[in-house]
């Protein structure tokens, strides 16, 4: 698809199609923020509780437009080492010793600090890139609030300085998508940079879509039974309600036990499968008058 | 006025009700605009949404304000049914008939939960049933509480909840999902009400009235009902914040004294000499809580918010032990068992309070006399005490000695008001003479809540 590598999405509607394509249904907004990300060349910042697709649609996107991901993964304690760049130590010291001792240290120095010592990490490797890129920063709450100051260098350039070779502009801005669980509140900095996104349970009707395009031999009756009790399910206060992923993996699971219809019996053999707490479980019994 | 006027306008309001939005937003929604065209008003409103409104809590306030700066319609619109239909069956614009073919529609759209229909009707009700007529030409008003007093909310709210247990709906189900449904269709009456008045007027001057802070900024005290269930919600992602904060900062300031053993150990490898320091981790230390709450009406919803969050951090305190009073002391610790769900605790917390109370006016001097006499081992040396309540004793005896001994007896100790500041020493209010002895500190919503639950664990 060598048109398509050419540029993001041209409109929103384009953008639901496409993504619809490639197995993402989105919704409205979902669609509209991720043109806008392409047209403005803003990086996203999707929020939402844990599997609502976030991770998913940067990774529709990149489908979608035939674009190559890079994805840096956060987590407390990353530092620019493991996000930006590094120079590779040990290979240098072997340069040095390799070396004769004919070679001046001008040279030398020349030598061990070039691109072949260079270990580029996902920020700096996103950067470089000349082909499409989906730049995918996953769980960016779970960094440390330094690393939030150095990924605002990142976006709002998209250039970066190594001391010994000079400043690295891009040449292609890559699509930048930030995921967050929002466990900590971002910078307000960081904020201002980016476009929003949350994304949020579907309704009734987009769940069982997505439900029946992921779990291909479902029965229609079941999906829709399904997605009736997981609705009634998000209703209750739960600790934790079923995201879109358990619906998956329940529907999964049915059709694993051939079960072809959701009935009381069936919803509190597999409750498990969508209640990760003892308590919610205990609650949804009651509540859905489920006997156990 | 134009249509950067209004941008302008918008933008305005947006910061006026505490959204914080920046000039380059302000740009990027234009940009965005720009390209996606005015030609739909959705895509307006989410273009809108992406560029400015950067926390999921500002949404509400967000379509709120939106609603009144870029309306959906004017004056009653082009809808049909208000003209055409109810014209066409010879039915009145107002009286019992047409109040009567109204609720019938109204009860329908509900049952179905039929969004689009439910805005409809609203617009209807609100021209309909909530015109109040001016003192003259062109200063009529629209109130959505006579709408919805009119259509007598609770008679259809029960007929809904009747046709949902019909529908296989269990009987607390059916009635929290139509409540839910009715406050619902009340928002979107009040909503309709607002527009119209914003036509009329102007909206800056509904904005800065109408539009409700966000449910971190609400007053515990002003809290509606549909608020408390919005507040609990927020309860054990709240928790989850801050034990992500408490943990993250622990780590921070993780080092402790230098291990002399340890660096004498490492120095080996260098020859003796202690290049690299070791450092003992420090020992993680826990606050041990004693909390006692007033349970008494007005402020019980604070106690309890603050009860729950506490018990949800429970792993970032060493011992948590709670009691509440009314005028007598009852000890509530053995409510709150780990992992048990939040509503059952809170609807058990609720019914423990009889027990909390005798003759049922608060009375500070005696709860803290009783404390004394009945559980004064539960403070010692390691522990902190935490008191929440509004300090309004009913006149009796403050039994100022007794508090004082409580708070020698603990490490630290603190109170916590849920009232304004300004409100202090009102009435029967003692806030000054408690606060003499334990240092009282304002706490009126989840903002100033989870602040200091932070800095006590």
């Amino acid at each position: 698809m060598p048109s398509r590598t050419s540029s993001w999405f041209s409109s929103p509607a384009e953008a639901v199609t496409r993504l619809g394509d490639v197995g993402y249904l989105a919704d409205d907004s979902t669609a509209l923020t991720s043109y806008l990300a392409g047209a403005l060349e803003k990086p996203v910042l999707i929020e939402g509780p844990a599997g609502v697709g976030k991770t998913e649609l940067a990774k529709a996107i990149t489908r979608a437009t035939g674009a190559e991901l890079v994805r840096l993964q956060c987590y407390e304690g990353l530092d620019e080492a493991r996000a930006l760049y590094e120079w590779n130590y040990k290979k240098q010291l072997l340069r040095i010793q390799a070396a004769n001792d004919g070679q001046a240290w001008e040279e030398t120095h020349d030598d061990i600090f070039s691109e072949e010592f260079l270990l580029t990490r996902p920020l700096l490797t996103a950067i470089r890139r000349e082909e499409p890129t989906v730049l995918l920063i996953d769980e960016v709450d779970k960094t440390d609030v330094e690393v939030e100051g150095l990924l605002l260098e990142v976006l709002s350039d998209f250039q970066v300085t190594i001391p010994e070779l000079g400043t690295m502009t891009s040449t292609r801005r890559p699509l930048v998508v930030l995921t967050s669980n929002a466990t900590r509140e971002l910078s307000e900095a960081l904020k201002r940079r980016c476009l929003y996104l949350h994304l949020d349970y579907p309704d009734a009707d987009r769940e069982r879509e997505i439900v029946l395009s992921q779990v291909p031999g479902l029965d229609d009756k079941v999906a829709r039974q399904l997605v009736s009790v997981v609705g009634r399910l998000r209703e209750l206060e739960l600790k934790k309600a079923p995201s879109i992923a358990e619906s998956v993996d329940w529907a999964r699971t049915l059709i694993a036990l051939e079960i072809t219809d959701l009935s009381d019996k069936a919803v509190a053999d597999t409750l498990g499968v969508v209640l990760k707490h003892s308590s919610d479980v205990d609650r949804a019994v009651r509540e859905l008058r489920l006997k156990r | 006025m134009t249509l950067l006027d209004r941008h302008i306008e918008f933008l305005d309001a947006l910061r006026g009700a505490g959204l914080p939005v920046s000039l380059s937003e302000g740009l990027d929604a234009v940009t965005a605009l720009g390209l996606i065209g005015w030609t739909d008003r959705q895509q307006v409103k989410e273009a809108y949404a992406a560029t400015l409104v950067k926390r999921a809590n500002q949404r509400a306030t967000f379509d709120g304000l939106f609603e009144l700066y870029f309306p959906r319609m004017v004056g009653s619109g082009m809808t049909p049914s208000l003209t055409g239909e109810a014209a066409a069956a010879g039915v009145a614009k107002d009286g019992p008939e047409a109040l009567e073919e109204f609720s019938s529609r109204l009860a329908e759209a509900l049952e179905a939960d039929d969004v689009e229909m439910l805005r409809q009707l609203a617009a209807e009700a609100v021209a309909r049933f909530g015109a109040m007529p001016g003192r003259g030409p062109g200063l009529s008003s629209w109130s959505s509480y006579t709408a919805l007093r009119r259509l007598s909310t609770d008679e259809l709210t029960a007929r809904l909840i009747e046709g949902l247990q019909q529908g296989g709906w269990t009987e607390e189900e059916a009635a929290r999902v139509g409540t839910r449904r009715m406050d619902r269709f009340a928002g979107l009456v009040e909503a309709d009400a607002r527009r119209r008045i914003a036509e009329e007027k102007g909206p800056e001057q509904i904005a800065k009235i109408a539009v409700r802070p966000t449910i971190e900024k609400l007053d515990f005290l002003h809290a509606r009902r549909a608020d408390l269930e919005a507040l609990r919600r927020e309860i054990y992602p709240l928790a989850r914040r801050l034990a992500t904060r408490l943990t993250q900062e622990h780590h921070a300031r993780r080092r402790g004294a230098v291990d002399l053993r340890r660096t004498l150990r490492s120095s080996m490898s260098t020859g003796g000499v202690p290049v690299d320091l070791r450092f003992r981790p420090k020992r993680p230390h826990r606050t041990e809580l004693v909390i006692l709450c007033d349970v008494s009406g007005s402020v019980s919803n604070f106690a309890t918010f603050t009860l729950m969050l506490v018990f949800a951090l429970r792993e970032q305190f060493g011992k948590v032990r709670a009691f509440t009073f009314v005028d007598e002391i009852h000890e509530v610790t053995s409510y709150f068992k780990p992992g048990a769900d939040l509503v059952d605790t809170m609807t058990e917390l609720t019914k423990a309070t009889e027990h909390a109370a005798r003759m049922g006016r608060t009375n500070y001097g005696r709860a803290f006399s009783l404390f004394q006499e009945r559980h004064a081992d539960a403070l010692g040396p390691k522990s902190s005490l935490l008191i929440l309540g509004d300090a309004r004793s009913n006149y009796s005896d403050l039994a100022v000695d007794s508090l004082r001994a409580m708070a020698d007896a603990a490490r630290h100790s603190h109170w916590l008001n849920p009232e304004v500041r300004t409100q202090w020493d009102t009435g029967d209010s003692e806030a000054t003479r408690y606060g003499s002895i334990i240092d009282m500190r304002e706490c009126r919503n989840l903002t100033q809540l989870s602040e200091f639950v932070h800095d006590l664990a």
